[in-house]
């Protein structure tokens, strides 16, 4: 912002959301590389722990939503006050849901303890995981900085996660196949794989908002996507 | 049978949609106090049954151009305008001009209620006698209960339209003022500040009243209030300084300005 209010406590009121906000987006990081490791490595306690941490994120997503009532009643803001309050609670609430999404991927980890994950595919799941990770970090900076261009690149890149959470479908439907035995973990896996994707779907919704947010307009034109698991069939198998 | 074709019925839409007619053209708009400069060569147009607020920091020359609308500058020694000013066309400030005349088709109400010393009945019926508007007593009536309802008022004062207009409310002294101003059937008018004494309860009265009023009459309003500004009028114009920053849908000043002026002022920032 190049000005400052002439009631200097509105300032506050502001600089109080933006900052509970960092503080999500570093916890909500935090729980979801956290989970992914926990389920590569199968590490019940780590898993544990991320279940136990999201309690952090709700709680942070209710403050954030009670000051903006307020802040709103108080000040009644116009024009980008107004946005950024509006953007803080729309943020708030992807954050809150990216936690959600670490805290399942972490809660199955104990179902597919022991099941022996092939070491590709937990390669793939870490990819994936690292993707939706930078994706999440970048943005993150984005709402920090507010670059505009930064933010669209972000929302530019969402379908290289798609087109990787596309093979990793592909290939836990493989392992399906060749053995029944599969079809329990796998089922877990496609379900972790499908969490991380769907993160990646909520940075980039943060990076419209804090487009609109900068600038009062939503982002021109759809969004890339490279998912095409909702039209994907097993083969039949040979006779 | 005759049938226009789609693309004909659309343009026509079209048309009407954005066939603005105004109601008063300001052009080259320049006021001096004297030696000082208030306005600098402001061009605004007032669009008609439209709301337009005024909005701008103190001494920006927002009241300043409302005056001028029904020149109440000229009451002011030293006050010299500049520029043309026209009501339907008609230069307002051409010699040939009755001001009487015009003040009676483009109103006014002040920021303090200023009902006269005399009964409700009389506050009313003033106006439209030295305009000579009623024949006799029937359709004199008729004009003051007419313009009392029309300010929202007739229902608390029907019973009591011989007691002093000073004996009412704040909020209903207002509403009076506005009543006093319908009364000779104006086409504008213009309200410098009209809630800034009343309480929240008589703001929205009045706030509901300028709502209802834009249907048979053109507003222009000068508020210090940002968010009345904003619930009352469909254009905002924002002066700052003695000049016109940027004039546009209210809708757009308030979310999405295109000044940085405009903006830090709405939003109460210094820049």
């Amino acid at each position: 912002m190049s000005s400052t209010h002439i009631v200097s406590i509105y300032d506050e009121e502001l600089k109080y959301l933006t900052r509970r906000i960092s503080e999500m987006g570093g916890t909500a990081e935090q729980m979801v590389a956290d989970a992914v490791r926990a389920l590569v490595t199968t590490d019940g306690a780590l898993a544990q722990k991320v279940i136990s941490e999201d309690v952090v994120l709700d709680n942070a997503e209710r403050q954030i939503n009670e000051k903006a009532v307020l802040t709103i009643t108080k000040r009644q803001p116009v024009s980008s006050d107004l946005r950024e309050i509006l953007g803080a609670v729309r943020i708030a609430a992807e954050l809150e849901r990216v936690g959600d999404l670490g805290k399942n991927t972490a809660k199955r980890v104990i179902a597919v303890q022991g099941s022996g994950m092939p070491r590709k595919l937990a390669r793939g799941l870490e990819h994936l995981a690292e993707l939706a990770l930078m994706q999440l970090k970048e943005v993150l900076d984005v709402y920090a900085t507010r670059s505009i261009e930064k933010a669209k690149a972000i929302r530019e890149r969402d379908d290289e996660i798609d087109a990787i959470y596309t093979s990793l479908f592909r290939e836990l439907l493989t392992y399906m196949m060749e053995d029944p035995r599969n079809i329990t973990p796998c089922t877990h896996l496609l379900f972790c794989a499908k969490n991380i994707e769907r993160i990646g779907d909520h940075a980039t919704n943060i990076a419209e908002t804090i487009y609109f947010m900068a600038t009062g307009a939503q982002p021109e034109g759809e969004r890339p996507k490279d998912d095409n698991t909702a039209s994907l069939v097993a083969a039949e198998p040979s006779a | 049978m005759n049938i226009l074709s789609e693309a004909a019925v659309e343009k026509a839409l079209d048309k009407k949609m954005n066939d603005v007619s105004y109601k008063m053209i300001g052009q080259d708009v320049s006021v001096y106090y004297g030696d000082k400069r208030a306005l600098y060569d402001v061009n605004l147009n007032v669009r008609e049954n439209t709301v337009t607020a005024l909005i701008g920091p103190s001494g920006c020359g927002k009241s300043t151009f409302l005056r001028t609308l029904n020149r109440m500058n000229d009451t002011i020694d030293g006050c010299r305008v500049t520029g043309r000013i026209a009501l339907d066309g008609d230069d307002i400030y051409d010699p040939s001009i009755d001001v009487v005349e015009l003040r009676a088709r483009v109103g006014m109400v002040f920021q303090k209620p200023n009902p006269f010393p005399k009964s409700i009945y009389e506050n009313v019926a003033y106006g439209p006698r030295i305009h000579g508007l009623a024949r006799g007593k029937t359709e004199m009536d008729a004009i003051v209960e007419k313009s009392l309802q029309r300010a929202g008022l007739w229902n608390e004062v029907k019973d009591r339209l011989q007691e002093s207009g000073t004996g009412l409310s704040g909020g209903q002294q207002q509403r009076l003022c506005i009543a006093r101003a319908v009364a000779v059937s104006p086409e504008v008018i213009l309200m410098d500040e009209p809630c800034s004494a009343l309480d929240p309860i008589a703001t929205a009265r009045v706030e509901e009243l300028i709502h209802e009023l834009r249907a048979n009459f053109t507003i222009v309003i000068v508020t210090h209030s940002m968010q009345q500004a904003a619930r009352v009028s469909q254009r905002t114009a924002m002066f700052h300084l003695g000049n016109l920053v940027e004039e546009n849908d209210t809708d757009k000043i308030f979310t999405n300005p295109d000044d940085q002026r405009t903006q830090d002022y709405i939003m109460g920032r210094f820049g």
